[in-house]
């Protein structure tokens, strides 16, 4: 019984992890979607966001969760110049080097993390939320229950809100104009144009809001995990490793990709180890490119073909 | 005169130690030569065969490795990790090439980005083999001096600046170019890419770890997070390409002159010695936006960018 409430525990922690881990990826697969490029900015965009967090916490007492309302517009306009800014005048540029781009968001990297650096030192922060440690249990809800489980509030709340914001661009998307233009271009970037979208605003758009959504995960991360400059590497991993598991540029893959990766995590380092979970990741990955290469959103295809 | 530059050069540099510098400027021309190597091994791949590489970190870790764990485990010396590292790394390549190489462009990077950190963490984890985050300490210097390190990496700079001149100018090498340029033209044409893209891979792989091995001896001490180190390491390479120029023969080794010496003078800068990554992204960034080609590949642009005109420009109407 104990072993399958530690199993029951590790796959619903991982099932949340996993939801904020969609959104990361989210932003990714659409910047990959319509600009056939891989933001490897992406985890130190999110890092800016949790430092924006930190300090409308610290200096004025705005709870994490409000924060997304303001770090989520400031890294949209942040992602819009530097796609005006950087990213669009690169494309033209003649060079031996296919992929420019990708190095140029390297660049910016760079200098995020080394600013953080400078400017907050290397010192690992987290903001002390009132509701930090407070949890839920099983048996508060169902008293009759074989096995306990206990679930972290703040990693629930941080789920739901995640679900929300990932309902709702999926809405942007499917519904309205501006998010067909994006998928238009997405698809075929020559079609899209003679049919009259605009395609360096959709890519600019897509490139604020693919910074927004990270900047979401950053606030919603800020309550359950600790801050530091370097820590953008690492979720630029994440990124792009859902990437890939989902199907490059694929949103849908990337929900599956995140939610995936999410258990992954959880059970190898309840399994195997802490130190090893980023092994897991890789190793998925790796798994994920030889046998599956066009990630999970090519199994549903072959399977509409068949059909 | 250009035909004689490289004996020139490589002249002049076997004259250096015989000037009795001292050993912090014998420790810089060591890096720059180093570097060299390394900006010339991922050249190969990276410029001449267009599989753009951010884990070169990974080939020059493991070949740092090589010889730090033949020492450690085996007793022998460290120098041994030279010719050891051309076996391990061959392996090594091989099962890259296997896996990362059915990728193209930016999904190779990501591939090869994944494969250093996986490099990294997997030598950090395996504490019994790799000694973790500990490192690798060799008790006993093999010198003191700065000189026979400095004719041993010299040697090596002079052995890779030949293996890819005379590859260059022979057909893997204008496969490699064809490669890049475009790859599903050069299939048609009978091109076997997927062979040629091993052999620049390999290659590329080689040169990266007998640096690796090198910097174990010469440095004495390695650990994951400085051989693995994703933007010290890999971007670095990349960046010592790209400032040089790449897909030129002399780049890699103008880049490297360049960033060591810029690294050194930044680092000792009082206050922005802290923010030297963010100087290096920014020049980065510059570099990609205004000399695409490098240095080298660029050098007519220069002039242009630094607002000076050129007077047969006008001439012309």
């Amino acid at each position: 019984m104990a072993q399958l409430e530690l199993f029951s525990q590790t796959l619903i922690s991982g099932f949340l992890l996993g939801g904020l881990y969609a959104l990361i990826g989210l932003g990714m697969a659409l910047i990959m979607g319509v600009m056939r490029i891989i933001n490897l900015a992406h985890g130190d965009i999110m890092m800016v966001a949790m430092y924006i967090a930190y300090w409308l916490y610290v200096l004025l007492g705005i709870d994490p969760y409000i924060s997304v309302f303001i770090a989520a517009p400031a890294l949209f306009v942040f992602g819009l110049g530097a796609q005006k800014y950087l990213l669009t005048p690169v494309m033209k540029v003649d060079s031996i080097l296919p992929h420019n781009q990708v190095i140029l968001t390297v660049g910016m990297a760079m200098v995020l993390s080394n600013l953080a650096t400078v400017f907050f030192t290397g010192n690992y922060r987290s903001v002390p939320v009132s509701y930090a440690s407070s949890a839920w249990y099983l048996t508060d809800i169902w008293k009759g229950s074989p096995i306990e489980l206990s679930l972290s509030l703040p990693w629930t709340l941080s789920f739901v809100i995640a679900v929300v914001i990932t309902i709702a661009l999926w809405i942007f998307l499917g519904k309205t104009d501006m998010g067909k233009s994006i998928r238009a271009t997405a698809q075929d970037l020559d079609a899209a144009r003679l049919m009259g979208v605009n395609v360096d605003r959709m890519r600019m758009v897509t490139f604020g809001l693919g910074c927004a959504l990270v900047a979401c995960a950053g606030c919603l991360f800020i309550p359950i995990y600790y801050l530091y400059p370097s820590l953008g590497k690492q979720f630029t991993n994440i990124g792009f490793v859902i990437t890939v598991i989902g199907g490059m540029g694929s949103t849908n893959g990337a929900v599956i990709g995140g939610l995936i990766l999410g258990i992954f995590e959880s059970m190898t380092a309840t399994y195997i180890g802490m130190g090893w979970a980023p092994v897991g990741r890789f190793a998925i990955f790796v798994l994920a490119l030889v046998f599956l290469p066009g990630g999970i959103v090519s199994i549903f295809r072959w399977k509409k073909a068949r059909r | 005169m250009k035909k004689f530059m490289p004996i020139v050069v490589f002249a002049v540099l076997l004259a250096v130690p015989l000037f009795g510098l001292n050993s912090y400027i014998m420790h810089i021309l060591i890096l720059v030569l180093l570097w060299s190597v390394i900006g010339m091994a991922w050249n190969i791949l990276g410029g001449y065969a267009g599989q753009v590489s951010f884990g070169h970190a990974a080939f020059f870790g493991f070949g740092a490795y090589t010889a730090g764990i033949l020492y450690q485990h085996l007793g022998i010396s460290a120098w041994w990790g030279l010719p050891a590292s051309i076996l391990v790394l061959t392996a090594l390549s091989l099962v890259v090439g296997y896996i990362c190489l059915r990728l193209r462009g930016a999904y190779f990077a990501l591939a090869t980005l994944a494969l250093g950190e996986i490099c990294r963490v997997s030598a950090e984890n395996l504490v019994d083999f790799t000694r973790g985050n500990l490192g690798i300490l060799i008790q006993e210097r093999t010198w003191v001096e700065k000189t026979w390190y400095f004719y041993i990496i010299l040697l090596i700079a002079a052995g890779a600046y030949l293996i890819i001149k005379v590859f260059m100018e022979s057909k893997p090498g204008f496969y490699f170019i064809a490669i890049r340029e475009d790859q599903d033209a050069a299939e048609s044409l009978g091109i076997n890419t997927t062979l040629y893209k091993t052999i620049a891979l390999c290659l590329s792989g080689i040169l990266t770890g007998i640096a690796g091995a090198f910097y174990m001896n010469y440095m004495g001490y390695i650990d994951p997070e400085t051989v693995f180190h994703l933007y010290n390491i890999s971007i670095v390479t990349v960046m010592v390409v790209m400032v040089g120029g790449a897909a030129t023969y002399w780049g890699p080794v103008i880049g490297a002159v360049i960033m060591v010496f810029l690294a050194e003078i930044i680092r000792s800068l009082p206050h922005i010695g802290a923010a030297h990554q963010t100087i290096f992204g920014v020049i980065l960034i510059l570099i990609i936006m205004f000399l695409p080609n490098g240095i080298v590949g660029d050098y007519r642009k220069i002039p242009g960018l630094l607002g000076i005109k050129r007077l047969k420009k006008k001439a012309q109407p």
